[in-house]
């Protein structure tokens, strides 16, 4: 029996007990490292591989035969058009089915179905999402091949991202401030608007900006849809010469997005495309970083008159 | 009971009465059959021990309840002079709670602007001319004594505001659509002595404009600021009546034990 009493004896123990302290932080920091510099040295690879590559006429050129005068023109346009399909179709469609699930829906077994549907959809691999936009979209509504129905996939593949982080934004706004909105006679629909949207704006943004990214980088459903692989031609602009100016042609053309151009170089055999693929992937990196900068960014300036 | 020489004296003027209310969330009874009066302009105050029910009782008045799922109300609480049942079915939750404002425990004000949280209550009634918002929100900072120490600064955030500044822009907020009653619950529990202080001035004030009903865990706050007091106990109605009588000569025994803190 130890006399626990004993400061000897007790500082022995401490002794002891902080060894373990120790060697988990050792633990601690070889897996984070492990994690951090395998990104880091695949990122390092790409930089010096692609950076050489990434000049104004890379950004400005069409894909070609000759690896050297190939460029992402057509890539970036699509994603950035696809993009914008995903974020129209699935912001609108994601904030109002979060709203309905946290404030209308009411709470019964029917309800809780889909809501643990819309968790599970989450991981629903994205190749499966391709497939269901492939018969539905591309067929069945007779989209084609085109901008809107891969907007519209990866709209889908995203929903449930935009619908979780709306809920978890909205149920993070204290009790006490939706009933200070119910107890001046206010609606739902005016205490969802004047109160609940806007202060939750920041935790949606977040959300969307989240799915977006994740999004961009999405090959597989983009791929089972038929999006081509070499395209020479940009989809009809925008805006148009005659009333109403606005022309919206480009969402049924062709098109190709960036990690497809990655994907169609990574397979050629000549060592010139591998270079233009890690450009390609760089641009690809620095977008989708700019993407979850700009959402931290957001988060910090819309949260910092919010106090809760 | 007042007796009828005091009735003849003064006609009493009831600005609401309760009769036989149960309140039940789902299967629990948290009111039971609770019979009371508000006494037109005066201040009543409900007191009881934690878990009493007092503050179920009180979001009966503007039908706070209804928010949620599984709540049920039995008996009526009725409005005068013009003698509606306001927890009737018929009667839409929105319609009371426009005419019967509520202060919480907690301030929460809105992260707007003072003016924005002030005018907010007018906002939802369709309010639109600015030259009506400016008055009634000056009106109400002023009947909320909060006008000269906001005056310059009405489109800063409300956070800004030290807490009982806070609570007196949520009395602002509940007064600026001229409400019948005024709904306190424990209202100073999360602010220190001198805001207190202040807002005890405040409620006392605002008796000349309105009804108002409040619940507190303090019993000098009771004893300082109410006409009427109502004791509660395990979701009924213990004892009601003048608050001189509660605190100097109850007629129930455990009201008496209550009040000279031999319990709870």
């Amino acid at each position: 029996m130890k006399d626990i009493n004993n400061l000897d004896e007790i500082r022995k123990i401490i002794g002891r007990h902080k060894r373990w302290d120790l060697m988990f932080m050792i633990a601690g920091i070889i897996a984070l490292m492990i994690a951090v510099l395998t990104f880091i040295a695949l990122f390092a690879q790409m930089v010096i591989d692609g950076m050489p590559r990434l000049t104004w006429s890379f950004f400005t050129s069409f894909p070609s035969r000759h690896p050297e005068m190939a460029g992402i023109l057509s890539a970036w346009v699509g994603t950035t058009l696809v993009m914008l399909v995903t974020a129209a179709s699935a912001v609108p469609l994601g904030i109002a089915s979060g709203v309905y699930l946290e404030e209308y829906a009411p709470k019964n077994w029917f309800t809780e179905i889909i809501e643990i549907n819309v968790t599970n959809l989450a991981g629903v691999p994205s190749i499966i999402y391709g497939l269901l936009a492939l018969g539905l979209f591309v067929y069945q509504l007779s989209l084609g091949q085109s901008i809107l129905a891969a907007g519209l996939a990866l709209a889908l593949l995203i929903l449930p991202v935009v619908i979780v982080a709306t809920r978890e934004a909205i149920r993070s706004i204290p009790v006490t401030i939706r009933e200070g909105a119910y107890a001046l006679g206010a609606t739902k629909w005016q205490t969802v608007s004047d109160h609940l949207l806007p202060y939750s704006a920041a935790g949606i943004l977040t959300g969307v900006i989240i799915g977006l990214a994740r999004a961009i980088g999405e090959t597989a459903p983009i791929i089972t849809i038929g999006a081509l692989t070499f395209i020479a031609f940009l989809p009809p602009s925008p805006v148009a010469e005659e009333f109403p100016y606005v022309s919206f042609e480009w969402l049924s053309a062709p098109f190709t997005v960036m990690p497809i151009q990655m994907f169609n170089w990574v397979s050629r055999p000549e060592e010139a495309f591998q270079l233009n693929a890690a450009a390609a992937g760089l641009v690809l990196v620095v977008m989708t970083l700019a993407m979850n900068g700009l959402a931290i960014y957001l988060r910090y300036r819309m949260r910092k008159n919010i106090k809760w | 009971m007042l007796t009828n020489a005091e009735q003849s004296a003064e006609p009493i003027k009831y600005k609401s009465e309760v009769k036989g209310l149960s309140f039940y969330y789902d299967a629990f009874n948290a009111l039971k059959n609770i019979n009371m009066v508000l006494h037109d302009k005066k201040i009543t105050a409900l007191i009881g021990p934690s878990g009493c029910g007092k503050s179920t009782f009180l979001r009966c008045f503007n039908r706070m309840h209804d928010l949620y799922p599984g709540n049920r109300y039995e008996g009526q609480i009725m409005l005068y002079p013009d003698d509606v049942n306001i927890l009737s079915p018929d009667v839409d939750p929105i319609e009371v709670r426009m005419r019967i404002s509520m202060v919480f425990q907690k301030p929460n004000p809105f992260p707007k602007s003072i003016y924005e949280n002030v005018a907010y209550g007018l906002r939802v009634r369709g309010v639109k001319q600015r030259a009506i918002l400016d008055e009634r929100v000056e009106t109400a900072l002023r009947n909320a004594a909060l006008w000269d120490e906001v005056k310059d600064r009405l489109h800063e955030l409300a956070f800004n505001l030290s807490g009982g500044q806070q609570q007196r822009l949520c009395i602002a907020r509940a007064l600026a659509t001229d409400p019948e009653i005024l709904l306190f619950d424990e209202p100073t529990s999360a602010l220190d002595p001198i805001a207190t202080a202040s807002i005890e001035e405040l409620i006392a004030d605002l008796k000349s404009k309105v009804t108002i009903l409040i619940v507190t865990h303090n019993m000098q706050q009771a004893a300082r600021v109410s006409d009427y007091t109502a004791y509660m106990y395990l979701g009924e109605l213990i004892e009601f009546d003048v608050t001189d009588t509660i605190f100097i000569k109850p007629k129930n025994k455990q009201t008496e034990d209550y009040i000279t803190g031999r319990f709870g």
